[in-house]
């Protein structure tokens, strides 16, 4: 059983120090990762199996008894993220086949990404808060390696902010992993559970809770903090860029969603007052920068802010419904957005730009692609049967549940908006016939797009439709990760076993 | 001594926040430099700073015996400490190649990710028009 929890961690570590050796050979060093991405795809989908048969399971570490080592915990939340993670890195990996240039593979590309994803596996599954901040640092660590992989002068710029702002959300962090254990005396975030309550000094605990949210509304892209998003997100090679815009901002996201609903979990009345607020500042700025925007890349961007929106909607309505809603909407993100960047990878490939007023004319000349983008595109900006639908629907129910009507007004406009930028790749890239200069370079240059990169795209576009088709189970695992999250009691018990 | 500590992390994070804001990519690294231990002084500062005895149980004994000191404070800071190295090691050739590319320390003239697009008409204008 604990072998379950170790896994999906230990294997893109490995293969991530296998890809260190191979790395001068491209193709080799393909394998290893491909390997890894395989093999921690199947870890994750036994522990999702058995997280969902048994209920919470957990792990201690080197045999440390619960408060005092480490704990590894796999609920539903936890289970479906490594899940989701492991697709991500498979069809990344397998895009990168095509996409990623040699001296990208020799700088150590391969090994750089598997350990990105044992990183993020890491933070979903510890149980240990200093033990969180540790796993942000090796995923920190491997993302600035894989942001100026390439080191152009715009990945530099891009990546200066990014490290920058990075680094000071990882300071407020550890400042309030320190208060917070001086406060308490413990680490173990189910032990917390148990020791924040009981704590006098509640301005002080306020203070704590506050510099938590500081630091992941930074990881997460939360409305003031955003700005190094869009600065940094379309400057790497497409595949990198690609696995940062699905799982990154998602990480933030889950450690606001486990320390909120674990740790502080009762009398918090100033967080929830801010965060909805919070929430819908994000939806509106997120998409409406992106109404702005004319490159590509820096659309999807802006709509990872306005989406990330949605999500701490979920976590701020506080209600199981709006619980269930932020766990299936992360799950759809991180396909579809992934995805969107894929395809962006394969419009750059064919027409060499991400400008859309240098696009044009796809749908004429490569309507698989083009069918392709729609599919995601649509499903983001909630199109039914698709899944960003379900997602949205969800949300949208849950706000209007408690009478929450502005809330649901905003995610609804946001929505519309979404479609408006879609709308406006579509017809600018794909419809719009293709400009002058390039109608007449095309036929010389028609560049073919390897199955590597397709089958990856057309993978994530049909779990969408999946997701979207059969939106009840997906719905029955987010709804059993709320159901756990709303009463922290589960998690307690599989922790400290009382 | 706990109060000594809690102004001087105090004074540390001022000092570290005013360096951090200012445009130059050289004062940030210092203002990170400092922020990292004052954050670490924190940490060993909120562990207890009284004197107690080492938190280990002496030869014939089976039991550790009161007041005995937190050693978990310290293993958290050298944590901190050796990531913070790893970070900062990092930033210097970071900052040290974009200094070489960019030709620049200065924040505000860093514009080429976000080039600016406000005081010119995209570029798309004309050809858009011209090919629909």
């Amino acid at each position: 059983m604990s072998g379950l929890l170790i896994w999906p961690i230990l294997l893109p570590l490995a293969g991530g120090v296998a890809a260190i050796f191979v790395r001068t050979d491209s193709g080799r060093s393909f394998i290893v990762a491909l390997t890894s991405a395989g093999f921690h795809t199947i870890a994750g989908g036994l522990l999702l199996w058995h997280v969902h048969l048994n209920g919470i399971i957990a792990t201690q570490i080197g045999n440390w008894p619960a408060p005092f080592g480490i704990t590894l915990v796999a609920d539903h939340l936890s289970a479906l993220m490594v899940m989701i993670t492991a697709i991500i890195n498979l069809a990344v990996t397998s895009y990168s086949r095509a996409d990623m240039d040699r001296s990208l593979i020799r700088s150590g590309y391969y090994c750089l990404l598997q350990i990105l994803v044992c990183g993020i596996c890491g933070a979903f599954l510890t149980g240990d808060i200093f033990n969180l901040y540790v796993w942000f640092e090796v995923m920190l660590m491997a993302s600035f390696g894989l942001l100026i992989l390439g080191q152009s002068k715009t990945q530099l710029d891009g990546g200066v902010k990014y490290v920058v702002i990075n680094l000071l959300a990882t300071l407020l962090f550890l400042t309030a992993i320190g208060l917070l254990y001086g406060l308490t005396g413990t680490l173990n975030m189910a032990d917390l559970h148990q020791k924040v309550p009981l704590i006098a000094n509640r301005g002080l605990l306020t203070s704590i809770a506050m510099l938590f949210l500081a630091a992941f509304g930074i990881k997460a892209a939360l409305f003031p903090l955003f700005f190094w998003l869009p600065a940094a997100y379309h400057t790497p090679p497409v595949s990198v860029s690609a696995i940062f815009s699905g799982l990154l901002t998602k990480v933030g996201i889950y450690a606001l969603i486990r320390v909120f609903t674990l740790v502080f979990s009762v009398d918090m009345a100033y967080f929830y007052t801010v965060l909805p607020i919070v929430a819908a500042l994000t939806m509106i700025s997120g998409v409406l920068g992106a109404a702005a925007q004319n490159e590509f890349r820096r659309i999807l961007s802006f709509h990872i802010i306005s989406q990330v929106g949605y999500m701490v909607l979920g976590l701020a309505l506080q209600t199981r419904l709006a619980l269930a809603g932020t766990v299936f909407y992360l799950v759809h993100h991180i396909i579809v957005k992934a995805n969107l960047f894929l395809v962006s990878g394969v419009v750059k490939r064919l027409q060499g730009s991400f400008e859309l007023a240098q696009l044009g004319g796809i749908y004429r000349s490569n309507g698989w692609i083009a069918f392709l983008f729609f599919i995601p595109a649509f499903s983001l900006a909630g199109f039914p049967p698709l899944s960003g639908f379900w997602a949205k629907m969800i949300l949208i129910r849950a706000s209007l549940d408690i009478h929450a009507y502005w809330l649901a007004f905003v995610a609804a406009v946001v929505g519309l908006l979404t479609v408006y930028s879609m709308t406006k790749i579509w017809a600018e890239a794909f419809w719009k016939p293709a400009p002058q200069s390039h109608q007449v370079a095309q036929p010389t240059t028609a560049p073919k797009i390897s199955a590597w990169m397709f089958a990856p795209i057309a993978f994530l576009a049909l779990l969408t439709i999946i997701i979207g088709l059969g939106a009840e189970v997906v719905f029955r695992f987010a709804f059993q990760a709320a159901e756990e999250l709303s009463h922290p009691e589960y998690y307690v018990h599989a922790v400290l076993g009382k | 001594m706990q109060t000594f500590c809690a102004i001087l992390v105090g004074v540390m994070v001022a000092a570290s926040v005013y360096l951090i804001l200012g445009r130059n990519l050289i004062r940030f690294i210092f203002g990170l430099v400092l922020a990292g231990n004052a954050i670490n002084l924190l940490i060993f500062t909120v562990g207890g700073l009284e004197s107690r005895r080492p938190p280990i149980i002496p030869n014939h004994t089976t039991a550790i015996q009161e007041p005995f000191a937190n050693a978990l404070p310290q293993a958290l800071i050298l944590t901190a400490i050796v990531i913070g190295f790893a970070l900062l090691s990092f930033i210097f050739v970071l900052f040290y190649r974009s200094y070489q590319d960019l030709g620049t320390v200065d924040t505000e003239s860093m514009r080429i990710a976000e080039a600016d697009t406000d005081h010119q008409p995209p570029a798309a204008g004309p050809t858009k028009g011209g090919s629909v």
